[in-house]
């Protein structure tokens, strides 16, 4: 059997047992490559669980870069007996399959077409430790260690990174060094190392990776750096799987920049919810206050969030959502990620409503796009959501660093201050439309002592603020805030949009985490002589680009991941261009991050195979539509 | 009810220390049905905010959903005021109060927008001790869907369409004191002598305070067969009468000793209460549960300030806020600068 060979290109898989430390050590994994200037993106795929269920990481090593995932497994590290028999099926032909080989290996899981590779992780953690709870977490560091034989890791990258993780607890360096020269010696001394899949230093950089300056970072740390940086003050959630993170993180760098040094008291309040109708409640009622504040949710917590969505809508009060989305619906699988939310998020909560959806597709778009979501929010007065996901949200992506320019000023939007009040000659009105462009004035309580109050409601309300039933008067409103909404395509941020080398009539869109593995599958696609333009979509509403991409391309496929080809909806509902035949719905719904052979796959089949978009097989094997 | 409001002011209209009348707390003209108790309880917030010298402008008003919440369009129209969704307010203020601290908050709910549908974050709100005076103007019943059963009519009670009520009544007052209140009251909009000083200390109460005040809805509950009646609350009120005396007021008036006991806010200012039969400590928590639970089973129902926790932490103090408003702060104070952005991106390599 000829054995797999590939230097800087491959997708290792890990499978463990959640609630065993396995993270830590997985984590240690990926970074030592990221480290060597290497391009890596790892994922967890863990289960709704805290202990003892199977979980899984996988890391993709890709030296051009490709962030997505791929597809397909060259290397199964397996420490968990429960999910062994699928971990085993998993692995391509020529891969391999890492395991602990304290006991023999049940001979119906073995294949003839996979190299096995056996660690006596058990019995070599018996041998070393007599704590049962050190035997449990070294042996994670154990296969570390040997990883870095079997497919040359830098060893002195992962003592590096050990030093790191422990620094304050100094005295846990050594032991984990040594853990790690355990699985290293052990791996060297049985097996011929490194084998055929392995990393190497010092290769050109990776064509989609600029210089090697990236940081690897998740897109819910980079949301919370983004809600200090905009100012946020207040923040109020509800504790949700995978948004809880985002508050997590806004905590701990709020703990760190935010307390005053005469007072040591805290210049921002962050409020553990009882449910997310109160969480957003808090947040419209601080930035109603004139204070900038945010939650952060996901599905669940936005079917909740609607009524309160309709009232900010309507209101018009600005308002800061961040919707790290999971597969549903209802509780879904809570664990794993999908783009499903979009079509809830466009129009949530009753009557006529619409609101403005950031897509960010990097970590540092999270940061940067949160950062302008507070703008949007004070300047168009209105709920703006920050459509993140779990894949992006809670895995460590490489990412470009973190930007901020240091001359920007916030801006608040139309806000009277007392002495504009006291120099305007009219009278103040609320909701009315004084610059053309749907956007009001609005005061912040305790302003002026005579002057500014106006009466906030969900109600129908004249452009003085008081309650109406008269029916032109609502209509003039609800008109104005359509009105409004064509004002934010203007400032909403634009979409990417690339063309092919050669001239083509046909279009691919994404957004958000599609677009990693769906710029690699329009290359696997280039190179079979199928070109596509691109765009990816980075806001709603859409702007005229995102008109002129749909108006000029005769075949678009929708690339996205949730059953109902939600953002082909939202495109067909919200353009003006009659794309019902030309947009192809290409969907991926398993929760899993979609691949890029999938999507190539799926592309493929439709040009050449006729105009039936494949129904999505349910099979371990990814590589079977490839 | 009239349907304009008198633009005539008295020249001689009695002003406040801050120079203004009491017609400068009013609000617009309400459209409740004549009679409403809630006007009533408008009225006494009128009086009391006159006569603690507030600025309205430093007052935000909020509400949900309701006939009690439409109310704070009838009083202080110089504040900016919030009328929110059914059963939330709770949150909204919780917000608002985070952003600016220094504003003085109202919130006007009643027994449905409390007692059914906001009932949660009444409960949390309560627990958190949010520093805002909080009033249920309490009837008993939906009067804006037409007079349906609220979840604060007593057993037995009869609607106006003669169904008797077989579910346990919420007594929030009670509930609040249990779960944590520091400060409750329970009043009559028939009884403005008690329910003024009340709301007066209410307001200067420095965390959260609840009022329950029964507020009879003329329209759907106010027959002969309900206990929400003005003619049903007049008879089994049992009132305990309250004075307040802000903190400025020397205390001039004698009693004979004995006969009243004072108990001084934090900020200076004096709730006294008269000697009664039915006298408890009402900063004894388990006495003022006890001594509700007596009264509302001989049917009757004990009104004025239940019991009060001078000395507690509100939610800023809870959450170690600075003293500043919230809103406040400019980028200047708040944004770390790129400095502190290369500092992470280093950490993240």
């Amino acid at each position: 059997m000829q054995a797999k060979q590939s230097i800087n290109d491959f997708v290792i898989k890990f499978a463990n047992v959640n609630g065993t430390g396995s993270a830590s050590a997985n984590g240690m994994f990926a970074k030592a490559i990221f480290r060597m200037g290497i391009p890596v993106s790892p994922r967890n795929i863990f289960p709704s669980n805290i202990q003892g269920m199977p979980t899984w990481y996988e890391v993709r090593v890709s030296q051009d870069g490709y962030l997505g995932r791929r597809g397909g497994t060259d290397i199964m590290v397996c420490v968990n007996p429960q999910s062994m028999k699928r971990d085993v099926a998993e692995v391509d032909p020529g891969g391999y399959f890492i395991y602990d080989s304290t006991k023999p290996l049940d001979l119906r899981l073995v294949r003839q077409d996979i190299h096995y590779i056996g660690i006596p992780l058990t019995e070599i953690c018996l041998r070393e430790y007599t704590d049962a709870r050190q035997r449990l977490l070294f042996k994670n560091v154990i296969y570390v260690g040997a990883l870095s034989a079997l497919l040359n890791i830098d060893f002195g990258v992962l003592k590096d990174l050990v030093a790191d993780q422990f620094k304050g607890k100094e005295k846990l360096i050594t032991p984990n060094i040594y853990a790690l020269e355990l699985g290293h010696q052990y791996a060297s001394k049985h097996f011929d190392c490194p084998i055929g899949i392995r990393l190497e230093r010092g290769h050109k950089v990776a064509k989609h990776i600029e210089d090697f300056d990236n940081i690897l970072m998740d897109g819910n740390t980079a949301a919370a750096l983004g809600a200090v940086y905009a100012g946020a003050t207040v923040a109020a959630w509800y504790p949700i799987t995978p948004s809880t993170s985002v508050v997590d993180a806004f905590d701990k760098y709020c703990r760190r920049l935010r307390i005053d040094p005469g007072t040591g008291k805290k210049n921002y309040a962050i409020i553990q919810a009882e449910d997310e109708l109160s969480a957003l409640g808090m947040v419209i009622g601080a930035n109603w206050n004139g204070a900038r504040a945010f939650t952060a949710t996901s599905g669940p917590g936005m079917s909740l969030m609607s009524e309160f969505l309709g009232l900010a809508y309507f209101a018009e009060i600005p308002t800061v959502l961040i919707d790290v989305q999971r597969a549903g619906p209802s509780t879904g699988m809570p664990t794993r990620t999908q783009q499903s939310d979009v079509l809830m998020a466009a129009y949530a909560s009753h009557g006529d409503t619409k609101h403005v959806l950031l897509f960010p597709a990097t970590p540092a778009e999270c940061f940067s796009m949160t950062v302008e979501a507070f703008d949007l929010a004070e300047r168009l007065q209105t709920p703006i959501i920050i459509m993140s996901d779990l894949d992006l949200g809670m895995n460590e992506w490489m990412s470009p660093p973190l930007e901020f320019d240091d001359d920007y000023r916030y801006d608040r939007g139309k806000v009277l201050s007392a002495s504009d009040l006291d120099a305007m000659e009219e009278r103040f009105g609320r909701y009315k439309d004084v610059d053309g462009d749907g956007i009001p004035y609005r005061t912040y309580p305790g302003v002026h002592p005579d002057k500014g109050a106006y009466f906030t409601r969900g109600s129908s309300r004249d452009e003085y603020a008081a309650y109406t039933e008269d029916g032109s008067e609502y209509v003039r409103n609800m008109d104005r805030l359509l009105q409004k909404f064509e004002s934010a395509k203007e400032i909403v941020p634009e979409p990417k949009i690339k063309q092919s080398e050669l001239e083509t009539r046909y279009g691919a869109v994404f957004f958000g985490t599609t677009a990693s593995p769906a710029y690699e599958a329009i290359e696997i696609l280039e190179k079979e002589g199928i070109e596509l333009d691109t765009m990816r979509v980075r806001a709603f509403p859409f702007n005229a680009d995102v008109e002129q991409f749909l108006r000029e391309h005769d075949r678009i496929f929708v690339v996205e991941q949730n059953r109902d080809g939600q953002m082909r909806r939202l495109l067909l509902n919200e353009t003006s261009v009659p794309a019902n035949e030309k947009l192809i719905p290409i969907l991926e719904y398993d929760g899993l991050p979609v691949t890029a052979r999938k999507i190539a796959g799926m592309i493929r089949n439709y040009i050449t195979h006729g105009n039936v978009t494949p129904l999505v097989r349910r099979i371990l094997k990814e590589e079977a539509t490839a | 009810m009239t349907y304009v409001k008198p633009a005539f002011r008295h020249p001689d209209a009695p002003v406040n220390e801050l120079g203004r009348t009491r017609a400068e707390y009013e609000g617009g003209l309400s459209t409740l049905c004549a009679g409403c108790g809630h006007d009533s309880i408008s009225a006494a917030i009128i009086d009391a905010c006159f006569e603690l010298n507030i600025e309205p402008h430093k007052v935000a008003k909020l509400s949900g959903i309701g006939c009690s919440s439409k109310t704070p369009a009838y009083f202080l129209s110089g504040s900016h005021s919030f009328n929110s969704v059914h059963g939330r307010m709770p949150s909204v203020a919780t917000g608002a109060n985070l952003a600016n601290r220094e504003l003085t908050y109202i919130g006007i709910s009643g027994d449905g927008d409390t007692a059914s549908i906001g009932l949660g974050q009444f409960a949390h709100v309560v627990r958190r001790n949010l520093n805002m005076t909080y009033i249920v103007e309490n009837n008993g019943c939906y009067g804006l869907t037409k007079g349906q059963d609220s979840a604060t009519m007593d057993t037995g009670a009869k609607n106006k369409k003669g169904d008797i009520n077989l579910y346990s009544p919420i007594d929030l007052a009670r509930l609040a004191i249990e779960i944590g209140a520091t400060f409750v009251g329970r009043s009559f909009s028939g009884d403005k002598q008690q329910l003024v000083p009340l709301i007066k200390a209410a307001i200067s109460h420095r965390g959260f305070a609840l009022l329950d005040v029964i507020s009879p809805c003329v329209t759907f509950n106010n027959h002969g067969e309900s206990t929400k009646s003005y003619e049903h609350v007049r008879k089994v009120n049992d009132a305990m009468p309250v004075d307040f005396v802000p903190m400025k007021e020397e205390i001039t008036a004698t009693y004979d000793s004995g006969t009243t006991f004072e108990v001084c806010m934090h900020d200076g200012s004096v709730v006294r209460l008269y000697k009664q039969d039915n006298d408890y400590d009402i900063e004894d928590r388990h006495a003022a549960l006890e001594a509700t639970s007596h009264y509302t089973q001989e049917g009757k129902i004990l009104t004025g300030l239940l019991y009060i926790q001078r000395d507690s932490e509100e939610l800023h103090d809870q959450l170690g806020t600075t003293r500043r408003a919230l809103n406040s702060m400019d980028e200047n104070e708040l944004c770390p600068g790129s400095r502190f952005l290369d500092s992470i991106n280093a950490g993240l390599r």
